[in-house]
């Protein structure tokens, strides 16, 4: 899940909701979209741009760690895939900038909240990838939670948010493939390949649960959400789901989910596992994780260099509109 | 086809695809260098589609180089398991990134190369050559529209821009005239009908360049001092860090398969 710990604005009981407000419910709850030039609850829009926001910026910090291994990867082809891998994800931050621009902030705003620390990225990308199976986990598992996320929100109320999910959501399959591709040939491969693919799963299991954020029950901003339709799931629903898909692959790869506590519950029909530690969660939000320096950092330091870049492009759109101008 | 291979020496062939290889496969790894880091999201994706451009492309002229050479190995091996010596590419590609004008100017004037190669090499004798040819100059027709006209843009853009764009054209014009430098073996290719002269396509490039910089309100460089050895295996001290980097796992794990 890309996006943690959204604020959610507004929830009002209905006899709070003005006339206008409970006919925008209304639609919402009969299943209709809802367009960028429509009248909508400004907590509505401010949630959305909140969510969205976060969403596209742990799309374009989300390159950082897995592109930290491009220059590395073993193979052309693995060199190629990922580098495509990477670029989808560009592409993936440039759909939600712009379906978040339909509610009246501009990139460059965005971009400045997510610099200056106001808005933030998933907590995931704050972990290092310290060798090539941490590339198959990050597929395996970043993705693959990303994806129990993102399919039902293919269904949000948004129409231009649930537009942009739906080619997210194509592309992100292909991304979790290859993941576990590299999995099953780092698992079947010579005893230090085996080695460094229990040890990427070890590391980024925990990771990966916070990725729903922290327990309904602590979730202070998800019923709105909901009611709103911005968030179709809990948390909890979403990590049960994610555990309970996750543990068969990582049977069938051989490997160990790091969980003494993991134990098929027949009463429940699913998993029993241990929490992610949350003092951590909250930690890597509060900027503490392991990589955040860096990955901001990177982010701040492409935009202050690339200002050049974008003043030089803007002067000469400007040259040119005056030489038309001159030439009518 | 045959009768191509047969008019060429079998080591000289494989070391000219070697050189067309390398150039993609450098050139492509310094580009991917950017993914995540550039100036505007627009861009970052742009050379992402450059970089893979020329990562397949390179597969295409290193698979044909292994088979030609015929001594059992694969692309992969020649990437990733030469030492700098035995690489190829002219000293432009592998010169570092820099500012994104550094970067913007060597493709350009790498492009404006590459594509009169290309074109030549789609009359090849060899069909397998102009084959891959065919495909890789429509890739290269875009790499060279869009970085002729950033060099435009940025040229005659802000007063830094300009600056930067004629910095980094002084900088790269002593790599350019390695690349129409003709040797013994370009001489072999070009009797057999497989390869043009490189020297032949100078006079193209110097037109797309001269007409390029002088939109961009750019001062040509003129003649000057040009270095050389890419093409026979003399590198700049950059390309050895390069490989370190590109080979570390097939090094590390030799053997593993990924």
């Amino acid at each position: 899940m890309y996006a943690q710990l959204v604020k959610s604005e507004g929830s009002k009981t209905r006899e709070e909701m003005t006339p206008q407000e409970i006919a925008f419910q209304e639609r919402i709850d009969r299943g209709e979209r809802i367009e960028p030039k429509e009248w909508m609850p400004e907590g509505y829009r401010k949630t959305l741009i909140r969510q969205m926001g976060q969403h596209a910026h742990s799309e374009i910090v989300g390159q950082l760690p897995e592109g930290n291994w491009i220059t590395r990867a073993p193979t052309l082809d693995r060199k190629a895939i990922l580098l495509a891998k990477v670029q989808d994800e560009a592409g993936h931050g440039l759909y939600l900038y712009s379906a978040a621009e339909t509610l009246g902030i501009s990139r460059d705003e965005l971009l400045e909240q997510l610099h200056n620390g106001k808005m933030k990225y998933s907590s995931i990308f704050n972990y290092p990838t310290l060798t090539w199976a941490d590339i198959g986990a990050v597929g395996w598992l970043v993705d693959g939670a990303a994806i129990m996320n993102q399919v039902p929100l293919q269904r949000t109320s948004y129409g231009p948010y649930a537009r942009a999910m739906v080619r997210i959501c194509k592309e992100e399959s292909f991304h979790q493939r290859q993941g576990y591709d590299i999995m099953m040939k780092m698992a079947s491969g010579t005893a230090e390949q085996k080695a460094m693919a229990q040890d990427a799963l070890n590391r980024f299991w925990y990771p990966a649960l916070m990725m729903f954020g922290p327990s309904d029950k602590d979730s202070v901003h998800s019923a709105q959400s909901m009611a709103w339709k911005i968030k179709i799931n809990t948390n909890d629903e979403l990590r049960q789901k994610f555990v309970d898909q996750t543990v068969p692959q990582a049977k069938y790869l051989g490997l160990t989910v790091p969980d003494e506590n993991l134990k098929w519950n027949e009463e429940k029909g699913g998993h029993d596992f241990s929490e992610p530690d949350w003092n951590e969660f909250f930690a890597v939000i509060a900027g503490n994780g392991p990589c955040n320096e860096e990955r901001l950092g990177a982010r701040v330091k492409a935009w202050d260099d690339g200002a050049w870049f974008r003043d030089g492009l803007m002067a000469h759109a400007e040259k040119a509109a005056t030489r038309r101008h001159a030439a009518e | 086809m045959g009768a191509a291979i047969e008019a060429v020496d079998r080591a000289a062939y494989a070391d000219w695809l070697q050189r067309v290889g390398d150039n993609a496969l450098i050139l492509g790894h310094r580009v991917s260098e950017w993914c995540g880091h550039g100036p505007a999201l627009e861009e970052d994706i742009a050379l992402s589609n450059v970089a893979l451009d020329l990562i397949g492309q390179c597969q295409l002229w290193l698979g044909l180089a292994a088979e030609v050479e015929g001594k059992g190995r694969s692309a992969d091996d020649l990437a990733f398991l030469r030492d700098a010596g035995a690489f190829r590419n002219v000293l432009l590609v592998e010169r570092p990134n820099g500012d994104f004008a550094q970067t913007l100017m060597r493709q350009f004037l790498f492009d404006a190369f590459h594509i009169e190669l290309l074109r030549a090499l789609g009359k090849s004798t060899d069909l397998r050559v102009a084959e891959i040819a065919a495909k890789a100059e429509k890739e290269v027709a875009y790499h060279l529209e869009r970085s002729a006209d950033l060099v435009i843009r940025l040229g005659d853009g802000s007063a830094e821009s300009h600056a930067r764009m004629e910095k980094a054209l002084k900088s790269l014009w002593a790599y350019t005239g390695e690349m129409f430098l003709d040797d013994a073996t370009d001489q072999a290719l070009a009797e057999a009908g497989i390869a043009p002269l490189p020297s032949s396509l100078k006079s193209a490039w110097d037109e797309t360049v001269t007409a390029v910089l002088a939109e961009a309100t750019l001062a040509h460089p003129g003649q000057s001092w040009q270095h050389k050895g890419g093409k026979q295996g003399i590198h700049s001290e950059h390309l050895g860090f390069l490989l370190a980097e590109m080979q570390f796992l097939q090094r590390a794990y030799p053997g593993a398969s990924w």
